[in-house]
């Protein structure tokens, strides 16, 4: 019960905070809760069954697109609904016609999706309706845009936390550990997967929608980066994706660690960036958090 | 001053004495606080190679020489040095807003320089417009500049339209087809992208007004790499006249293509790219006669002099399209802090209202956006000269036919 | 006839530059995505050295390639072997290479901006244009082309013929059981890895004779040479052959009957329908 009420506090304190940053740190701050979101909602379909994938982008690109074509015909409110809903379809036909590959193949498969997406949207722009490149000029303060990120991170981490006290989250961690043993046990493994995958696409092609009128220029070379897809895997797996703090736990220190080296290292950021990632694959197998755990497992073995 | 041992200080103090006012006037200077000047541009990603060859190396060089002359000169005839402030936004426009609002909410910097790119500029004018700066935004090439000056009061569109590049070549065609010098085909490539869909957009009217079918038309993906099959529908379609509104990579891959399959069209144009320095080593010596986008006056002793300077501080001459506007554009806000100095409010007037001389010559704006550009531009010796529009100072007439590869 | 020859020289240096990227991932087991900026880095050193020392592209091959062997070589045993044995065999290592590789790709990235700066990059070589059967080609595509051919030719060979190839054959199908014949896998692996960062080096050098590159451009390449191995099947030498041809034959195509906007489009739809339909490649390997 204290946990909660320390989760509702910290909610509060987070809500409250805008009033009293400067606009660069509610930037930054805006930019660490999305990852925060995208990590999380990332870990919820691919942490427990161990498929890595790097479709991220897709849906947040796809997300920020509709919002761009739809901005200036509906309301904000519709317009989110409906990223939402696109979001939903998207994956629901990507889900019922990729998850059973496996493995490695999944992961290209994912990278790929990002890719055919943008060039489909891209020929479809540039021979039907012959304009690339929208704008968005929506009254949306960094406030709201915070505020709307923030109740999704919020959302994301709950429903995590709800999931994995029920049957799908059981399930989907079976599945992770071994699909055959899943199938035995009577678990139906597509419809599994296919809930975790569409709740987890949902949720990032909102992320991408509320995201978006921060840029005011959106063009699908721009919106479908792929760096986007590779730093939130980085992330879960920095804090390990698995656990429901994970995302977050790996989420915060890299984005703010990201954005110090940039700051005060822009020349050879990239390289740094490079170490570090290299680093976190050799140094944290299984994320942070179990590091942690680990290490004070060692430190309570030693005191019994 | 302050890293001058003890004993220099002395010595220096004692010329001081033996030299008068004038060492005084300038031990002054070395006071007044340096001026902050930020800006965040691509260094990494997709836009760091246009980043790099147009923006970066004129923003370093002109900061070069202003401190060599001892600083930015204010209204009261004081001198400040400039501090730079940069970051990288990694070709990403998430990361560009939020480096833009710590330019100016944490290094509270005194001007914001332009990220490059239409993208990225746009990006940002919400913000600019926001925080109060002026947005000198040099490389964004829109049609829509009217409206973007309209809706944020303080930023100023120097780079023309696609429309206006479309009609300029529009322009220098027809011309050669009245002269009979061209057949009335055209064969017309573009890159689907923002840019080139909206030069694209621009000519299909233009060409058609002007007299012109446009046998072949087609868009290819950014990213292309292989020209073969294209060249070649080109090359069949029969039109004298090859257009491409294309990105660098792929202007130097059609040229090459080109070259390797013996297409001569009369007139070969290519888009961005062509006005690259690199781009006679790219047709291996053979760029004479090739049309792109830009251009300069080339017998104008204020470009050849800026190219000089340019290739000896950045190792490479500019390119003949929107670096010698870069500079011209930091010269106007020298000018323009020279009269007003830093007030936003003050310097947006004097961006909107005065003149400016620059190594373009003279600079006015009109309703927040430079007009008197160059559209089309051909290699002829060494240079790559401006063609359209014909009236304006320093133009040449289109060699056509162009020579053969 | 067009679209067939400039389709299967178009093929040839696809196929060039997937070649060694099948074999570090069929054999070596690691899925490198630093692999177009290895490609890169040896487009940049053959300019550096036709440009600053003057030698020729064809003799710097020579140089590059046993450059590329050593680079690989160094990397698989200092930064990819630990990998290999935490993860004992299973699943785990794909996951980790891609993330380990990822890091890589920024390292090279970042040190050939440095290096080299962001600046586009060319040298005009051998590309006066041959008549092949009446159409015209550029000569550096068709060495591209060839090299390819006679590479992938001499890699099916030794791969299915000689001793060495039964021993490759032998880690990619099972590298747990492979010890068990007194194969040392790591030794097998490490070569493989190397081998494909030769291959990856001389794909690098053909790619600086033909096109303009800049020190961005690492991930196109990694991306061409990915599907190229999805759809010949992961570890098929043969099959990245026929894989490339076909990528080159389908972009030619639709370049010129269908729409040239589709072409990047397609390769995706036909990569991704693969995936799909036939996981271990259009020429996969009978399980």
């Amino acid at each position: 019960m204290s946990r909660i009420a320390l989760a509702v506090v910290t909610v509060v304190l987070l809500a409250a905070i805008p009033g009293y940053l400067s606009d660069y740190s509610l930037g930054l701050m805006i930019g660490l809760v999305t990852y925060v979101t995208l990590a999380s909602a990332w870990a919820l379909f691919s942490g427990h069954t161990r498929y890595v994938s790097l479709a991220t982008v897709a849906f947040y690109g796809s997300g920020a697109y509709t919002v761009a074509v739809l901005n200036e015909s509906l309301p904000y409110p519709l317009v989110l609904l409906c990223a939402g809903l696109i979001g939903f379809l998207l994956a629901l036909i990507v889900g019922l016609s990729t998850l059973r590959l496996a493995g490695i193949y999944f992961v290209i498969f994912s990278f790929g999706l990002a890719e055919l997406i943008r060039q489909l949207i891209t020929w479809y722009e540039v021979n039907v309706t012959g304009t690339l490149g929208r704008y968005i000029f929506l009254d949306v303060t960094a406030r709201g845009i915070y505020w709307q990120m923030l109740a999704l991170a919020v959302f994301t981490i709950g429903l995590s936390a709800w999931i994995g006290r029920h049957r799908l989250g059981l399930a989907l961690k079976v599945i992770g550990d071994d699909e055959m043993v899943a199938a035995h046990s009577g678990i139906d493994l597509s419809r599994t997967k296919l809930i975790a995958f569409t709740l987890s696409s949902t949720i990032i092609t909102l992320a991408g929608a509320i995201a978006s009128p921060r840029w005011t220029y959106v063009e699908p070379s721009l919106v479908f980066n792929p760096t986007v897809s590779f730093l939130t895997v980085i992330m879960a797996l920095l804090g390990g994706a698995n656990r429901l703090w994970g995302p977050l736990m790996g989420a915060v220190p890299l984005f703010l660690l990201f954005e110090w080296l940039s700051v005060s290292f822009p020349d050879t950021y990239p390289v740094i960036l490079g170490l570090m990632f290299i680093a976190v694959v050799f140094l944290f197998p299984q994320g942070l958090l179990s590091s942690a755990e680990a290490f004070r497992n060692r430190l309570k073995g030693g005191t019994a | 001053m302050t890293r001058m041992t003890r004993r220099k200080a002395m010595t220096a103090l004692a010329c001081a004495t033996a030299i008068g006012f004038s060492f005084a006037s300038s031990a002054a200077v070395a006071a007044e606080p340096p001026i902050k000047i930020g800006y965040a541009v691509a260094k990494t990603g997709a836009n760091a190679t246009g980043a790099g060859i147009t923006t970066i190396p004129n923003y370093q060089l002109w900061v070069k020489e202003v401190n060599q002359a001892g600083g930015l000169t204010m209204p009261d005839g004081k001198k400040r040095m400039i501090e730079v402030v940069e970051y990288d936004d990694r070709s990403s426009n998430e990361d560009l807003v939020r480096a833009i609002e710590r330019l100016a909410s944490q290094d509270k910097v005194d001007f914001i320089l332009p990220p490059w790119g239409t993208g990225p500029n746009l990006a940002i004018a919400p913000l600019m417009d926001r925080f109060g700066y002026p947005q000198l935004a040099v490389t964004s090439v829109t049609d829509k500049a009217p409206e973007f000056a309209a809706r944020w009061k303080r930023s100023y569109w120097m780079l023309g339209g696609g429309h206006d590049y479309a009609v300029g070549l529009a322009n220098v065609l027809k011309a050669a087809k009245a002269a009979g010098t061209i057949n009335n085909k055209i064969a017309m490539v573009s890159v689907a992208d923002g840019f080139g869909i909206d030069l694209v957009k621009g000519a299909r009217p233009a060409f058609k007004d002007a007299g012109f079918e446009v046998a072949y038309d087609k868009t290819y993906p950014l990213g292309t790499s292989d020209f073969a099959a294209l060249m070649n529908e080109a090359k069949k379609s029969g039109a004298d006249s090859f257009v491409a509104f294309s990105y660098p990579p792929d202007s130097f891959g059609m040229t090459k293509t080109a070259q390797s399959i013996g297409f001569n069209p009369k007139v070969f144009y290519v888009g961005v790219g062509g006005a690259f320095p690199i781009f006679p080593k790219v047709s291996d010596g053979k760029a004479e006669g090739v049309m792109s986008i830009g251009g300069v006056d080339a017998s104008s002793p204020a470009i050849q002099d800026y190219f000089k300077r340019h290739t000896a501080s950045a190792g490479a001459p500019p390119d003949s399209w929107a670096s010698a506007i870069t500079y011209a554009s930091l010269q106007m806000l020298q000018q323009a802090v020279q009269r007003v100095g830093l007030d936003h409010a003050k310097l947006a007037n004097e961006f909107s209202t005065s003149s400016f001389d620059t190594i373009i010559g003279p600079v006015k704006l009109k309703d927040n956006q430079l007009r008197d550009l160059w559209w089309v531009g051909q290699w002829q010796g060494n240079a790559f000269k401006g063609l359209d529009p014909a009236g304006k100072t320093g133009a040449v007439p289109a060699v056509i036919p162009k020579p053969t590869w | 006839m067009t679209t067939l020859i400039l389709g299967l020289v178009l093929g040839g240096t696809y196929a060039l530059l997937a070649l060694g990227l099948t074999i570090q991932y069929g054999i070596a087991r690691i899925m490198n995505l630093a692999y177009g900026e290895i490609t890169l880095a040896a487009a940049f050193v053959l300019v550096f050295l036709f440009q600053a020392a003057g030698i020729s592209p064809l003799a710097a091959i020579l140089l590059v390639g046993p450059l590329g062997y050593a680079i690989g070589w160094a990397l698989y045993a200092v930064m990819m072997r630990p990998l290999v044995a935490r993860s004992g065999g299973g699943s785990r290592l794909e996951v980790d290479s891609i993330l380990a590789t990822f890091g890589l790709l920024f390292v090279i990235q970042g040190l050939l901006l440095m290096v080299f700066g962001s600046n586009f990059t060319s040298i005009a070589y051998l590309d006066q244009g041959i008549s092949v059967f009446g159409v015209t080609v550029a000569l550096n595509r068709l060495l591209a082309f060839a090299v390819c051919v006679i590479a992938g030719g001499a890699l099916t060979l030794a791969i299915s013929r000689s001793r060495w190839g039964l021993v490759m054959r032998a880690v990619a199908l099972t590298p747990s059981s492979a010890p068990l014949v007194g194969i040392d896998v790591n030794r097998v692996a490490r070569q493989a890895f190397a081998l494909g960062s030769a291959l990856a080096a001389i794909g690098g050098t053909s790619v600086a004779m033909y096109q303009t590159f800049s020190a961005t451009d690492g991930v196109v390449f990694t991306m061409k040479a990915l599907v190229i191995v999805i759809m010949g099947g992961v570890g098929n030498v043969p099959g990245v052959l026929v894989a490339g041809f076909a990528l080159g034959l389908v972009e030619t195509f639709v370049a010129t009957m269908i729409d040239p906007g589709l072409t990047l489009a397609a390769t995706f739809a036909i990569f991704l329908g693969v995936l799909l339909w036939r996981p271990q490649g259009i020429f996969g390997r009978r399980a």
